[in-house]
């Protein structure tokens, strides 16, 4: 199960962020000013599991356009339902040391509370930004897809809020083949930057929440596929690089306690 | 090399994790000299061996107490060990951080006994005798071997906990983290164990003199991957994370490498300095690098 966010019916109404903090009792983080378009959430964290982001791309007071308009390519003001993308390899499972994080029987990325001890490793991993600490509980969270709700057959919150239906829920295979019909009529109409991202195994094995983009997807604070990367990428490389350094550094000492010993016992003085 | 681009949140470790790597560095690594000391050397070696061994352990008796600390919820801290989902063992071999808390409970273990025994040699704790006679000659070889391996992961793998990760800077510094954190560990040992043969009076200066020579290979061995980190950091276009203000730390851990370098090549020089001013030096040098590591990915 999943998600398919077409942002480019997004309209930015956040009936998604409010259904979240209603269905999963999230107090919210205390509004703040944060002179970034219509934002006033920020970024997901452990209070936000969903985060709208609005991304103007508008002429400036010359009339110059800072960004090509649509047609051409792109839109004047991007907005985007971000969420947990549910990784099918996903980084914060992976470095998880106490079992906290694990895969559900619908195939979401879930964190068990009562396991998690707050070490935040997972944080470090998440390429999206997605997981938050939370000072009240000492664990961290993140989207659940509405663990509790698919228990019951019913949908996640957000995707039931969205008047648009920007954010579908259902099987992944069915999510793809509507993305895969929306992009065609998208390109087919000019927009010639729309693309999926995480429809494919390109991003992280693919992505449970996936999205249709109107831009690139570092213009929303997404990872593009080159630097869609694993952190277990450095673990050998690491281990190795500290075993050839150990090796060099035991030897090194080897070699200077001993050859201290067979110049004849006169080097401390030099440090005196 | 294209740049790396980074959108991840900083997972907040701060001075606790600051404290562990810093003495859990210094617990490895002054095991692991004690160690080749006791292989290398001979009788007249045993008394710096014995204060290693001493050090080694006091220095890891904080470690588990900052690293509980530091989680969200301290006394959840056996979750690290236990998997509370199935009741079974908990380990993640992909995960440095599961891999670390149990090396650092078995080199806690061959510390400890280490403890013992050289401070039954000491005479300050004679109930431990039977522990010091059998780790004297070939079983106590065997069983600092066995905890040097442990004291060295414990040295490095605080660098590989850090580049397993998708965070500026540590993963961008991939492959040299791990081999950095235990070059500079090695170093700062031997310079603790410098500053407490100079404190101490009853390391004999034949012995002094050769930790001290130890100490320079180990700091050209730090330098060099030194060198190596900013070259991965500038192939990944986030070298500028770790300068700016940070060049403040840059400075300390640089005299820090100097200080061991003048004393030993330029004597004549050294002999106008305190006789602890190098190795303490030394030790702000690599906490200074650690701090550096550690802040400048999160907040640089």
């Amino acid at each position: 199960m999943g998600f398919f966010t077409d942002t480019s019916i997004c309209i930015g109404c956040k009936a998604c962020e409010v259904a979240c903090k209603e269905w999963n009792q999230l107090e919210g983080n205390k509004p703040q000013f944060l002179a970034d378009s219509f934002d006033n959430t920020g970024q997901l964290d452990a209070q936000n599991w969903r985060h709208v982001q609005f991304i103007e791309q508008v002429p400036d007071n010359r009339g110059t356009l800072v960004q090509p308009t649509p047609i051409a390519g792109g839109q004047a003001w991007l907005m985007m339902s971000d969420v947990c993308k549910h990784c099918k390899n996903a980084s914060c499972l992976e470095v998880c040391p106490t079992g906290a994080i694990t895969r559900t029987e619908f195939d979401t990325v879930f964190i068990q509370q009562d396991v998690c001890n707050g070490c935040r490793n997972c944080i470090s991993a998440c390429p999206y930004g997605v997981i938050g600490f939370n000072d009240q509980t000492g664990t961290v969270h993140k989207c659940t897809l509405c663990y509790d709700r698919l228990q019951t057959g019913m949908q996640p919150a957000c995707a039931k809020a969205c008047p648009t239906e920007s954010i579908q829920f259902g099987y992944i295979e069915d999510l793809h083949a509507a993305a895969d019909k929306r992009l065609a009529n998208l390109k087919q109409a000019g927009y010639a930057k729309a693309q999926l991202y995480g429809r494919d195994e390109k991003v992280y094995g693919g992505l449970n929440a996936f999205f249709l983009l109107m831009d690139q997807p570092e213009t929303y604070g997404l990872v593009n596929e080159r630097n869609a990367v694993l952190p277990r990428r450095n673990n050998m490389p690491g281990y190795v690089g500290g075993v050839a350094t150990a090796a060099l550094g035991l030897i090194a000492g080897l070699l200077a306690f001993r050859n201290g010993r067979m110049n004849g016992n006169n080097v401390g003085t030099n440090d005196r | 090399m294209p740049p790396a681009e980074h959108f991840v949140q900083p997972p907040h470790w701060e001075w606790w994790i600051l404290g562990y790597f810093f003495l859990g560095g210094l617990a490895g690594g002054s095991y692991a000299l004690g160690t080749l000391l006791r292989i290398a050397g001979d009788a007249r070696d045993e008394s710096a061996t014995r204060i290693a061994y001493v050090a080694s352990f006091i220095a890891l008796i904080p470690c588990p107490i900052f690293l509980a600390l530091d989680l969200g919820q301290p006394i959840r801290f056996w979750h690290m060990l236990v998997d509370t989902s199935d009741g079974g063992l908990s380990f993640n071999v992909v995960s440095p951080m599961s891999v670390g808390s149990w090396a650092l409970v078995l080199f806690g273990l061959f510390s400890f006994v280490s403890f013992l025994g050289a401070l039954a040699d000491m005479g300050r704790l004679p109930a431990a005798r039977p522990i010091a006679s059998v780790l004297r000659g070939g079983p106590g070889i065997v069983w600092g071997v066995f905890g040097t391996a442990f004291g060295v992961f414990i040295c490095g793998y605080t660098g590989v906990l850090l580049a397993v990760s998708n965070q500026p800077v540590w993963s961008d510094g991939g492959w040299v983290l791990g081999g950095l954190f235990l070059a500079s560990a090695l170093a700062g040992s031997a310079a603790l164990l410098l500053l407490l043969a100079r404190s101490r009076r009853d390391i004999a200066s034949d012995t002094e003199g050769r930790i001290a020579a130890a100490d320079r290979m180990f700091v050209i061995l730090e330098a060099i991957l030194i060198v190596l980190f900013f070259v991965t950091l500038v192939l990944a276009d986030t070298v500028l994370r770790v300068l700016g203000v940070w060049i403040l730390l840059w400075i300390v851990v640089l005299v820090g490498l100097l200080a061991p370098l003048v004393s030993g090549w330029r004597p004549d020089l050294a002999r106008r300095w305190p006789p602890l001013a190098a190795p303490v030096l030394a030790l702000l040098g690599v906490l200074a690098l650690r701090a550096l590591v550690i802040f400048s990915a999160q907040f640089g």
